[in-house]
């Protein structure tokens, strides 16, 4: 029984990673956008959303807000960001991350700061339910995310990845389509953070850590830019992979940096053997 | 069509285009030539407004479009190509061709057929041949909504069987009335297929006329070949 709790435990978080990934590859391998402060629209959704529905607020209505949120603060975001390319980008975006997660330890008065938010309630009680919901959610969040992919809008973002001055002389207002682009990404990033908070029951400033960070993109790499498939296998490649390491009894201690280890030699050996990742069709230079 | 007004530009100390000044009639095919560093390319960009004028303007049928940005400058009705081929790699030939405007397959069969360009709809923008990749941005280009033509160098870094497939649709698109623009080096396809020259040194308008005049112009050979 405890083995099967386990392996539910592990489809939840598999099936709300996955979201995080595609919504992570929307900006990345769909639109060029090298965005470090993805962790951040998780971290907007989770506190938005749970700070709601400790307020008594329903979670029907938490969670999407938690969403939209998220959404406003990506588009407010590529404001000043979506101008600087490649790594100028990444800089601006990872200190936006940097930002929030010293906003969430220090606003205490609203956030609890260090102390966290315990007693976030569930969508539903059992895990087993919980699960059934996130596969609806992660299902329904996948067909949008491809629908937006695969739209006209999302086919003008790929052509923007790939020569933005070329998009521009064909009438394409690069600006707004990345940053809308990068709000349909934050969407998705904060609904995913507001199911993970309504699982975990409890948040606290860690869950803005570059150590989420590395995860989303290893995720992200390992599965390969641009590619639907490729998001959910990466996701649960990334998850699986390190889990037989619970099982040989290594102490706490060790099992962390074991684990970045492995996500390290993983990555490694994609960038030599598969450079576009497992399904990516975009190569990273 | 349009109207180019003592247009200029310097970088640092340096002026890439300085004063500037020429209109481009409808309906006309008009070359510009000059040797290296003359401008030419810095003033297709300062027409597209993909980098800024220090002073002057431009007008695109009598409205002035100096300061819009480049993607409304495409809007009004300008589609140009660059003088190094700018595919997008990663999408197929069909798609490189849907992104100036939604279009039919036949619309898409059409123009490549224009272009004579023959390989599937569904190759990559990256498997193509550099020749090919000129032809699909000269399709794209066409396919783009537009009255100005600019072509920056369209024969550059192609074989001669592709020149002379160009020649061939620039002079097509001429008779079915477009007003097209191109910057080259290659003397005898510009003298072959325009209706004026226009001749760069400097960043200046040295001078411009027909083909003949401008080949029998001492200012222009000393240009070239220096006095």
């Amino acid at each position: 029984m405890a083995f099967i709790n386990y392996v539910i435990h592990l489809a939840i978080l598999i099936g709300i990673y996955s979201i995080v990934t595609f919504s992570l590859n929307l900006a990345v391998g769909f639109t060029g956008l090298l965005n470090l402060g993805h962790v951040g629209f998780f971290g907007i959704g989770a506190y938005v959303s749970a700070l709601l529905a400790v307020q008594g607020v329903s979670l029907w209505i938490s969670i999407p807000l938690g969403a939209l949120a998220a959404m406003v603060m990506g588009i407010i975001l590529a404001m000043p960001t979506t101008r600087l390319k490649g790594d100028y980008l990444a800089l601006a975006t990872l200190g936006f991350t940097f930002i929030l997660g010293s906003v969430a330890r220090n606003w205490t008065d609203v956030t609890r700061g260090a102390l966290g938010i315990p007693g976030i309630p569930k969508i539903v009680k059992g895990n087993t339910e919980f699960l059934f919901v996130v596969v609806v959610l992660a299902v329904v969040s996948y067909l949008a995310m491809w629908y937006i992919s695969r739209s006209r809008f999302g086919l003008t973002c790929e052509a923007i990845r790939d020569d933005e001055l070329a998009a521009k002389m064909l009438g394409k207002n690069t600006f707004a389509h990345k940053a809308l682009m990068l709000g349909f990404s934050a969407l998705f990033a904060g609904f995913a953070g507001g199911l993970f908070a309504h699982y975990i029951t409890f948040i606290d400033p860690s869950i803005f850590g570059i150590n989420d960070l590395i995860l989303m993109f290893s995720m992200l790499i390992v599965g390969g830019l641009a590619s639907v498939k490729g998001s959910a296998i990466g996701t649960i490649v990334l998850f699986l992979i390190p889990e037989p390491l619970r099982f040989i009894g290594f102490p706490s201690s060790v099992l962390g940096p074991m684990r970045e280890m492995i996500f390290a030699l993983i990555l490694l050996l994609i960038l030599i053997y598969r450079p576009k990742g497992l399904f990516g069709k975009v190569d990273f230079s | 069509m349009i109207r180019v007004k003592n247009l200029a530009k310097h970088f640092g100390g340096v002026y890439a285009v300085k004063d500037c000044s020429f209109d481009i009639k409808p309906g006309k095919i008009t070359s510009v030539i000059g040797p290296n560093g003359a401008g030419k390319t810095t003033m297709f960009n300062l027409v597209c407004n993909i980098i800024s004028a220090d002073d002057g303007s431009v007008y695109f049928k009598k409205e002035n479009i100096t300061r819009l940005p480049t993607h409304k400058i495409a809007r009004v009705g300008i589609s140009r190509t660059f003088q190094q081929a700018r595919l997008f790699k990663n999408l197929t030939v069909k798609e490189n061709l849907t992104i100036s405007r939604p279009c039919s397959e036949k619309e898409i069969r059409d123009v490549l057929e224009k272009v004579a360009f023959k390989l599937p709809i569904d190759t990559k923008g990256s498997a193509l041949s550099y020749g090919q990749m000129r032809l699909l941005e000269i399709a794209r280009a066409l396919l783009h909504p537009h009255e100005l033509l600019m072509l920056d160098e369209p024969t550059a870094g192609v074989n001669p069987s592709v020149r002379q497939e160009l020649k061939k649709i620039l002079k097509q698109l001429n008779k079915e009335g477009k007003t097209i623009m191109f910057i080259e080096h290659d003397m005898d396809f510009v003298m072959s297929i325009s209706d004026e020259v226009i001749v760069m040194a400097e960043g200046r308008v040295l001078m411009r006329g027909t083909p003949k005049q401008v080949q029998k112009d001492k200012r222009v050979l000393e240009a070239y070949l220096g006095k």
